[in-house]
């Protein structure tokens, strides 16, 4: 026990095993700043240690226990008081005792389920995290690690273009095409509208990306709209038999998968809303749900090339190649 | 590259037909207030305004055509849209009590510039509402823009 000020009178550090070699992405915070954190996928292993340094060596800790858990949550920002875990292990590292001096514990989650995406949003948040914790009398000394991660799917074998015709009984008739259902999150989504009837006067139309945040169940769904885009595809007016293209680049959007009735908690839906003006204001549209898919990444082999070496054969250490995976 | 190249080719589309192309439009409506004209003695004067239509829209009857109505006319009109149909209907220019009181120094509701005020903003708000598709299915926009043969029912 410390008379010395009210600090923790030793402190706990979290390192992973591979933390030189594993990749780091940014993310956001759910203040909306963009940090790095390690990335990891579904059923990778998460090891590491656990460094518990004492503040004032030669003196006593006296703890509780010692563990370290990897904990996956949802958390509702209206409810923070109910966190809904839905991965949750446990490893004890220490039972109750004391120690003299400072201590490493090695620790291995295996092949670790992580089901979902890591998501921040506007009213509700999915993270993992590492958490260390220190049992004392009065108060714990805690550490968190978030990690984040990415869901992956292969490219989907049915991916039908969406073809509608839609209008106003007898002012406006459009048709409308979209070369996919379901887009990945770099993908280009290629399109066109074809101006059917046109008896209104069109001032120009645009394309929005509109994602919908979905949370609660029953009487308690509240839905949060967000434009993230607003694409104008048009100025002027058209007329019968004109064919307007469509070309948007989502690379550029700050787009995230769509994640349907996550653990029953939540939703993230994204549509594409086709609007047009027309010169008096008056705003026509159509909103059409799509999907956001985060594909598997092909690992590439790439590096220097030694001059000598014939194409196609395997690349030689000798000559100073390096091959390292590069994900997109 | 990590990523095959996305195809961003346009999709196939019809050519356009030339007459489509290069005819006039099908949206061609215009609508001018004008010709404003007083009416009547004394107290029992009023203004009316002409109220001309060119159009190639099916849904009006004819395809031009010459009314005059007057400032009540219109109340009457914008009443019966917000009533009858789910536009949200533009405002009316004021009603210009103050300008009917006794004792001005000018010629009150009859004065020209008013009148000319009033024309304006009466053929901005008939062009805003004819416009709308919504209300182009209204009965009451019609019997005021193209029915010669009756007044309408005073408000």
């Amino acid at each position: 026990m410390s008379f010395f000020g009210f600090g923790q009178s030793a402190e706990v550090e979290l390192v992973l095993s591979d933390a030189e070699s594993r990749r780091r992405v940014e993310h956001k915070t759910e203040e909306g700043k963009k940090e790095k954190y390690f990335l990891f996928y579904d059923g990778e292993t998460v090891s590491g240690r656990v460094i518990l340094t004492l503040k004032h060596p030669n003196r006593r800790l006296e703890h509780q226990g010692i563990k370290v858990e990897f904990i996956g949550q949802i958390e509702l920002y209206y409810d923070r008081g109910n966190h809904h875990e839905f991965v949750s292990l446990v490893k004890d590292l220490a039972r109750p005792g004391e120690f003299t001096q400072s201590q490493i514990f090695d620790f291995e989650f295996t092949h670790v389920e992580k089901p979902y995406e890591s998501y921040t949003g506007q009213n509700v948040k999915l993270r993992y995290f590492l958490r260390a914790t220190v049992s004392r009398r009065l108060n714990d000394v805690v550490k968190e690690m978030d990690i984040v991660v990415h869901t992956l799917s292969t490219y989907p074998e049915l991916n039908s273009s969406i073809k509608m015709e839609v209008g106003i009984e007898d002012c406006l008739h459009i048709e409308f095409e979209y070369n996919k259902s379901k887009y990945h999150l770099k993908d280009v989504i290629v399109g066109k509208i074809y101006f059917l009837l046109v008896r209104i006067k069109i001032k120009h139309m645009e394309i929005d990306i509109i994602k919908r945040e979905t949370t609660g169940t029953g009487p308690n769904v509240y839905h949060e709209n967000d434009t993230i885009a607003k694409y104008e595809i048009m100025d002027g007016a058209p007329v019968r038999g004109e064919s307007i293209p469509i070309r948007l680049f989502l690379a550029g959007y700050e787009l995230t998968p769509t994640m349907r009735d996550i653990n029953k908690k939540f939703s993230v839906r994204y549509y594409l809303n086709l609007v047009l003006i027309d010169e008096e204001e008056r705003r026509y549209f159509k909103q059409q749900c799509f999907a956001l898919l985060s594909l598997m990444q092909l690992p590439v082999a790439m590096g220097r090339i030694c001059p000598r070496r014939p194409l196609g054969s395997p690349p030689c250490p000798d000559h100073g190649e390096e091959t390292f995976r590069k994900a997109a | 590259m990590a990523e095959t190249i996305a195809d961003t080719r346009r999709l196939i589309s019809k050519p356009q037909n030339l007459n489509d192309a290069y005819g006039p439009p099908s949206n061609f409506l215009e609508i001018d207030v004008g010709n404003p004209q007083t009416v009547g003695v004394g107290r029992g004067r009023f203004t009316t305004y002409e109220i001309r239509v060119k159009t190639n829209l099916p849904i009006f009857k004819l395809k031009e055509s010459t009314v005059r109505r007057r400032y009540s006319d219109f109340e009457w009109l914008r009443n019966e849209l917000e009533r009858e149909s789910k536009v949200v209907v533009p405002p009316l220019p004021g009603k210009a009590l103050l300008r009917q009181l006794p004792f001005r120094g000018d010629d009150g509701i009859f004065d020209d510039s008013f009148i000319e005020e009033r024309k304006q903003a009466l053929e901005q708000f008939i062009n805003k509402v004819a416009g709308h598709p919504l209300a182009q299915n209204e009965r009451c926009l019609h019997m005021f823009l193209q029915d010669e043969s009756r007044t309408l029912p005073s408000g």
